[in-house]
């Protein structure tokens, strides 16, 4: 495993913006608190972003709970690696569903950025993607470049079974740009967003 | 507690899953209880009423999340013991004001036979309450109902967490030599 870390050169920030260039208007993105939140912002403001700040192991469950609420929709969680592995076994409640509409992306830099960039299990003995597999998630990709960003990035437009994809990251911590952080006020956009796009009435 | 009555769902349980289809309640998730076999039983056979099985108590508070920014209503099926594991992500709900119902059936607190519950199911009602929950706690079978509409009314009106405790007094104690 220490092989990935020395390949992990992609830029986070440019990686998001990649991701999220040609987004179609049903993509939603829970990103992971810290970091993935910075980048899914510096990617650009958007009523489809479920900003965390908090809620560690959270994210992916935030994810299928909207995904199986709304099958139309796309949703892709963007989280960092030490937030994926808080909640591991929710891979496995994930792989358990198998929504079609339902991408878990990790950002993975094998530390724990956002808290001073102490190494993280998969800086060692853990490889996400055998998890997913394992968690019986069919389609697991390992992204390491450019093509397989842009192959991701159509995926999640487009992928007919629930995607798993970890996305070697550099350790390096960008400067921090901060969307809103009012929860209430970004829960209430979010849902006006789906509102919109899936035609239900927000109650 | 004998055979019949073990495996025979008393009405109570019932009327319980009538209050949640009731209620519009699309996504239920659940680490299971033996207390809670006959509603998790009753989800899972009903087409309109998303059953997710969890690995811990606390996707479920996230799922909930989730199902409500889809337009959904979710509730959370436990044992006491994994209102513990709950704690930090009811910090979501507090901080967004998500809706949360969750339904909790009770160990630790009336004829236990398991020493290893008591210490959670002794601070549920506290805990719940300081993570901003509101909290009603049934123990016979007429106060179900009404107990669960309220919390309904309580979290989808109110956009909070409420929880309904569902005592041993209620379900019974475990059998644990058959
Ligand atoms: C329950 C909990 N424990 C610890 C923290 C502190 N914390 C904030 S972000 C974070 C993880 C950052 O690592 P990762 O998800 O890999 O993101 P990165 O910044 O490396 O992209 C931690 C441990 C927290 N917010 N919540």
């Amino acid at each position: 495993m220490q092989a990935n870390v020395r390949i992990a050169t992609l830029d986070r920030r440019a990686a998001m913006a990649t991701l999220l260039a040609d987004r179609p208007a049903n993509l939603f993105v829970v990103p992971g608190l810290g970091s993935c939140t910075w980048d899914a912002f510096a990617a650009g403001d958007d009523d489809r972003n479920f900003y965390l700040w908090g809620a560690m192991g959270g994210a992916a469950m935030i994810g299928l709970g909207l995904a199986l609420a709304q099958p139309k929709l796309r949703v892709a969680v963007i989280t960092g690696d030490g937030e994926m592995l808080m909640g591991l076994g929710s891979l496995g409640t994930v792989g358990m569903q198998k929504p079609a509409n339902l991408a878990v992306v990790v950002f993975d830099n094998g530390h724990f950025g956002e808290t001073g960039m102490q190494a993280s299990h998969t800086s060692g003995a853990v490889d996400l993607c055998a998890v997913a597999r394992g968690c019986g998630i069919e389609r697991v990709m390992d992204v390491g470049d450019e093509a397989g960003l842009r192959e991701l990035a159509g995926l999640l437009a487009n992928s007919d079974r629930t995607l798993f994809a970890r996305v070697r990251i550099a350790a390096d911590d960008p400067p921090r740009v901060l969307p809103e952080k009012d929860g209430v006020a970004i829960k209430d956009r979010v849902r006006r967003a789906v509102a919109k796009a899936a035609g239900f009435t927000p109650a | 507690m004998n055979a019949v009555t073990d495996t025979t769902p008393a009405a109570w349980q019932d009327q319980l899953f009538d209050v949640l289809k009731r209620a519009d309640i699309r996504q239920v998730g659940y680490v299971p209880d033996a207390g809670h076999a006959r509603l998790i039983a009753r989800c899972k056979a009903d087409p309109e009423i998303r059953d997710v099985v969890l690995t811990t108590e606390e996707e479920g508070v996230a799922l909930a999340a989730g199902a409500w920014l889809g337009g959904q209503r979710a509730a959370l099926l436990m044992q006491s013991s994994g209102v513990g594991n709950c704690v930090n992500m009811l910090s979501l709900m507090r901080s967004c004001r998500f809706p949360m119902l969750m339904l909790v059936t009770m160990r630790g607190e009336w004829e236990e036979f398991n020493p290893w519950q008591v210490p959670m199911g002794s601070i549920v009602d506290p805990v719940l309450k300081l993570c901003d929950a509101d909290v009603a706690k049934v123990e016979t079978p007429d106060a179900v109902v009404p107990a669960v509409q309220n919390a309904v009314q309580l979290a989808f009106g109110g956009d909070r967490a409420a929880a309904v405790l569902l005592s041993q007094k209620l379900i019974g104690r475990k059998v644990w030599v058959k």
